[in-house]
């Protein structure tokens, strides 16, 4: 993995008469989890896809910068609500998936270490239809993990799961992706509480960074601290909704 | 399946039944509707023959939707290639089919002559559309997600079209695949119908010219089992072949 860079967005986006957002800058520290928190329709996921370089609905006037001026493009790794697993093909397939539409070879020692890091190395061969869908998430980010670059940009990927599968999604995310500049669109205040050295509440198109908390992360499930920050953070998406 | 199976007996008896009472009742000449036993009776009779006409027919079917399929795929594929054969194409596939392949049968055994290879492309070109069109109509709709993903991770273009698109697109090739069995024979038929000394069809007509309604029957009856039951292999191998490409 080379250096991960920070990304600096700014600009404002339209979708039709609609401002989603104005003004707006976006700082994607390097090395560190942003997280990017806000209701649904507030253009959190389109910020998102923005910086992926994927197609929006909305029209973006504005720039995306980084720390060491190079393109973004064949630096990111993606991980979104839906695992998006090839139903037809084994695991072990699908985390292999960016290298085989590359056309590139894998070294298969990695290709295992990181499918048993997360745990799944007695399912190397079966189907995701076999697996449930707190595992297949794992598939997904054993995907990412293969891909090892340095931006990753995670949408809202743990929010299909349920709660204990989530919190411990959440452990192994933080701890595999520890080091990479990681954004992660939330509408969870508690999930981007644990996670994020820094936090940014999109509502009524405005960006707020909020006063961050100290490593170290993931928080601790009972932290006072996060669950304090978590229900601050939720009075202020309730009181500007 | 097995439900189906079976309600697809009990509906052939109920009607045989019921032609054979309308028969009865109504006193209608041989000649113009013969009973179902005397359909048995021409068929029991006529094996030989009805067998080595079925062959000729099966085979044109079997080629026809080889050749169709295939080249259906291929347009399909040719298609997601290159934008530039689908905006010369695929208008021309449209057009194609405003005019009814039945229409083109005598000109194609004018052009290829009375053997099988006239209605083998009478069946490819009545299978070839309805293949193209579920094929490629699968191949444009992979779900947008599988999309983005590939795009980030920077996919060439034709690896996104075979690992992602095509088996994205297996259904409904598959329904394609289905209904090219309906249809082949159809096509086949036709052929024969205008010109052929070999084939069901053929038979048919022959049968017909002479007023053996009996063996029109036994023919036509003989025409319909190897429809379905050629539709119910390709099912019944669908299902056991494809599984993982199901939706979920």
């Amino acid at each position: 993995m080379t250096r991960s860079p920070e990304i600096l967005l700014k600009g404002c986006a339209h979708l039709g008469e609609k401002t989603l957002f104005k003004n707006l800058e976006l700082q994607v520290k390097a090395g560190e989890w942003t997280a990017l928190l806000g209701p649904s329709g507030s253009g959190k996921s389109t910020l998102l896809r923005l910086i992926a370089g994927l197609a929006t609905a909305a029209e973006f006037d504005g720039q995306i910068q980084t720390d060491d001026q190079q393109r973004l493009i064949g630096r990111i790794g993606y991980m979104a609500q839906q695992d998006l697993l090839l139903e037809w093909a084994k695991i072990s397939d699908n985390v292999t998936l960016g290298s085989r539409l590359r056309g590139e070879i894998w070294p298969s020692e990695r290709r295992d270490k990181i499918i048993k890091a997360v745990g799944l190395s007695d399912k190397a061969d079966k189907l995701p239809s076999e697996l449930s869908g707190g595992q297949r998430q794992r598939v997904a980010l054993a995907r990412t993990l293969l891909e090892d670059k340095p931006v990753i940009l995670l949408d809202e990927p743990f929010s299909a799961l349920d709660a204990r599968t989530r919190a411990d999604m959440q452990d192994l995310a933080a701890s595999q992706l520890a080091g990479r500049t990681v954004l992660l669109v939330t509408h969870d205040p508690g999930e981007a509480v644990r996670l994020c050295r820094n936090i940014y509440l999109l509502q009524n198109e405005k960006l707020v960074k909020q006063t961050p908390l100290a490593p170290p992360f993931p928080k601790p499930l009972d932290d006072s601290k996060a669950l304090a920050l978590q229900a601050k953070l939720l009075m202020q998406i309730r009181a500007g909704a | 399946m097995n439900s189906a199976f079976r309600s697809g007996i009990a509906a052939m008896l109920g009607l045989i039944i019921l032609w054979q009472i309308v028969v009865t009742l109504t006193g209608v000449p041989r000649f113009i509707l013969p009973s179902p036993y005397l359909v048995l009776i021409s068929f029991i009779e006529n094996r030989g023959l009805i067998f080595e006409h079925t062959l000729v027919t099966l085979t044109e079917v079997i080629l026809g939707l080889f050749i169709g399929i295939a080249l259906g795929m291929i347009t399909a594929l040719q298609f997601e290639i290159s934008p530039t054969a689908k905006f010369f194409l695929k208008p021309v596939l449209i057009f194609s089919q405003a005019i009814p392949v039945f229409a083109l049968a005598p000109v194609l055994t004018l052009w290829l002559g009375y053997g099988m290879i006239s209605k083998v492309t009478m069946a490819v070109l009545i299978i070839y559309f309805p293949v193209t069109s579920a094929f490629h109509d699968g191949l444009t709709r992979t779900p947008p997600g599988l999309i983005d993903l590939a795009k980030v991770m920077q996919a060439k273009h034709l690896r996104l079209l075979f690992l992602i698109k095509l088996p994205a697109a297996v259904p409904n090739l598959l329904s394609g695949i289905r209904l090219a069995a309906v249809y082949a024979p159809i096509g086949a038929v036709i052929g024969e119908w205008v010109g052929s000394s070999q084939g069901l069809g053929y038979l048919m007509l022959l049968a017909n010219g002479r007023v053996k309604t009996d063996l029109m029957f036994a023919a036509l009856f003989t025409l319909g089992f190897m429809s379905m039951s050629l539709y119910g292999l390709i099912t019944v191998w669908i299902k056991l072949s494809f599984k993982r490409f199901e939706t979920h």
